[in-house]
């Protein structure tokens, strides 16, 4: 697949190999991942995208010791997580779907002592939850009980928690489920800024435009499989995904619509009254040719627009459009 | 499968975990510590409604139990409000937070996290829980000391100090060991029974009120309350406390402290570590 690396790293970040989790209750047998064979490189920004029940956090659970493998390895900094737990887990920063705080601290305290079970001395950790508390916002509500805080603030201080201990890598499971659009940009920000200053990130979403917005490589998973692996980029161009660009002209666009099944690049067309929308792929020039098209049977282009190819398509395309609970 | 990374072996290794484990009991002593108010407040309330009705009421208005015949009610008493402190803090403080921390808080997902086996994420809530049920002992001293009716003040002396330390560290550990696998078998919706199905009639059950020699007349609960791990706990505190009253052999109630929380912790390790890793 495209941007697999050729060689394996032994002491790459992340790494697993034919990973895999059966669950049996009864009868039923899930295969929750299956065989999933990853290799995240140092300071990457990596995401694992699928539907609900794909094996994202099955995943995330066997690297970060909470789940164990059936068979297959996962290897954090070349430490193999099932045999040494405790020594993989300094490694990790894991921010979990769940509100996980210490209910029983407060804000400033929860980092404190985090960094202490790390193995931070006293004064490097209240250095590091000052320091912390400074650059996520939160040092006015350092004495603030965790249940006084909203949804958003407990969600940062989650992953400011998560970094007192500068890790190797961050874990972020579903950092953006069920939280508001503000909260969400505003985390954006902060994951960008994590990166840029060399973070290694592994992200699972099932949302689409998260991983296209932050990831450089992303996994799509369904049933325990990867389907795909690639920059967004290159997922959009593998896997077909068209631009969308929608005309509306000053009489009936059926005649139009006719025209642009001809264009260079062009996948479908729809017309609907005086609109037509055109997919393509790629899309160069085909609005242009459009416009020509639309003068040569009489119409005149009143408005013009153009979706970039999203990864909804790729995805939708990989995953099936049935619904997942 | 490729070759793997050792991580940092030996005792670097087992220093850092150390550390891990000593900051984990930092944080319940801090948390301790904010909430000693309530602590307190709990942990005082059985104690003192025991001996307010036993030592105050009961002599002023002529009743009155005797166990031993030669010795005042309160003097057998007081091992058992001892044991009976330890066996409900040592409990309480571990099962309890730990039932809202699997279920509601979820916050036992990121303790888990710690850099540690898992056992020994446990094994710290078995000893935050005996330290708790330690100091839980202590308070009842103070108290039973002072409220009684004149005449009847408890007869107690420490006569073996390194006994009553043995009777009340491992009464501390089997209790709190206790409190570990409750807090990792209960469901949440069913903590109200933690109190009438468990800690009640091992309450009443405990030869709290009486020693356990004496229950020679009733054969069949002499040898059921055997099962009792709080029994072992007072007769422990009574050798140590009121030797002059019957009690059990040092090594009946030493095995059974001793081998009851290694076994009771140990299977609570197992049944930690099943909840939490999958």
């Amino acid at each position: 697949m495209a941007s697999r690396p050729a060689t394996v790293d032994e002491a790459a970040p992340i790494r697993t190999v034919g990973l895999s989790k059966v669950y049996r209750s009864g009868r039923e047998t899930i295969h929750a991942v299956d065989g999933l064979d990853l290799e995240i490189g140092r300071g990457e920004f990596f995401g694992l995208l699928g539907p609900n029940g794909a094996g994202k956090s099955t995943t995330i659970g066997m690297l970060t010791t909470t789940v164990v493998p059936t068979s297959g390895g996962a290897f954090i900094e070349g430490i193999d997580v099932a045999r040494h737990p405790a020594a993989a887990k300094r490694l990790l920063g894991v921010v979990s779907q769940t509100n996980t705080l210490d209910r029983q601290l407060t804000v400033w305290e929860n980092l404190y002592y985090h960094g202490r079970f790390f193995g931070v001395s006293r004064d490097e950790a209240r250095r590091r939850s000052d320091e912390l508390l400074a650059q996520f916002a939160l040092s006015e509500r350092a004495a603030a009980m965790i249940f006084e805080l909203s949804g958003g603030l407990a969600q940062r201080l989650m992953i400011a928690r998560a970094l007192v201990h500068r890790p190797e890598i961050l874990f972020l499971d579903e950092p953006t489920s069920g939280i508001d659009p503000q909260t969400r940009i505003n985390l954006w920000g902060i994951l960008r800024d994590l990166h840029a200053a060399g973070q290694t990130i592994l992200l699972t979403t099932h949302y689409m435009e998260e991983a296209d917005a932050l990831c450089e490589r992303i996994a799509i998973l369904d049933h325990g499989k990867m389907l795909a692996l690639g920059s967004p980029r290159e997922l959009k161009a593998d896997y077909g995904a068209e631009t969308v660009i929608a005309v509306t002209v000053d009489g009936d666009g059926r005649p139009l619509a006719a025209e642009a099944e001809q264009i260079e690049n062009v996948r479908r067309v729809e017309a609907d009254g005086s609109s037509v929308r055109v997919f393509a792929n790629p899309a160069d020039g085909v609005l242009v040719a459009l416009i020509e098209r639309a003068g040569a049977v009489g119409l005149s282009v009143r408005d013009a627009s153009s979706l970039p190819p999203s990864l909804e398509t790729v995805f939708l395309s990989l995953t099936g459009r049935e619904y997942r609970e | 499968m490729s070759a793997a990374t050792v991580p940092v072996a030996g005792r670097r290794q087992i220093v850092l975990q150390l550390e891990t484990f000593g900051a984990m009991l930092a944080r319940d002593l801090r948390v301790l510590r904010r909430q000693f108010g309530q602590f307190l407040l709990r942990t005082i309330m059985q104690p003192l409604l025991f001996v307010f009705v036993f030592a105050y009421v009961f002599p002023k208005i002529g009743q009155g139990f005797h166990g031993g015949a030669t010795v005042s009610f309160t003097t057998i008493l007081v091992p058992g409000l001892i044991a009976v402190s330890i066996n409900f803090q040592g409990i309480q403080s571990v099962a309890i937070p730990l039932v809202q921390e699997f279920s509601v808080s979820k916050e036992i997902e990121d303790r888990v996290l710690a850099p540690v086996p898992v056992w020994s994420v446990a094994l710290e809530k078995i000893v935050a829980g005996a330290i708790q049920a330690v100091i839980a002992a202590l308070v009842v001293f103070p108290i039973v000391d002072l409220v009684h009716a004149r005449g009847a003040a408890p007869v107690i002396h420490v006569q073996d100090w390194p006994l009553f330390v043995f009777a009340l560290v491992f009464s501390s550990l089997l209790a709190a060991s206790g409190g570990l696998l409750v807090g990792t078998m209960i469901e949440p919706r069913k903590i109200t029974l933690l109190f009438s199905v468990i800690v009640l009639p091992i309450t009443f059950l405990g030869c709290v009120y009486y020693p356990w020699a004496t229950l020679s007349p009733i054969p069949w609960l002499k040898y059921l309350v055997l099962l009792n791990p709080l029994v072992y706990m007072t007769e422990a505190l009574r050798a140590s406390l009121t030797p002059q009253l019957p009690h059990m052999p040092f090594w009946a109630y030493s095995l059974a402290l001793v081998g009851g929380s290694a076994g009771l912790g140990l299977i609570a390790l197992r049944t930690f570590h099943r909840r939490v890793v999958t």
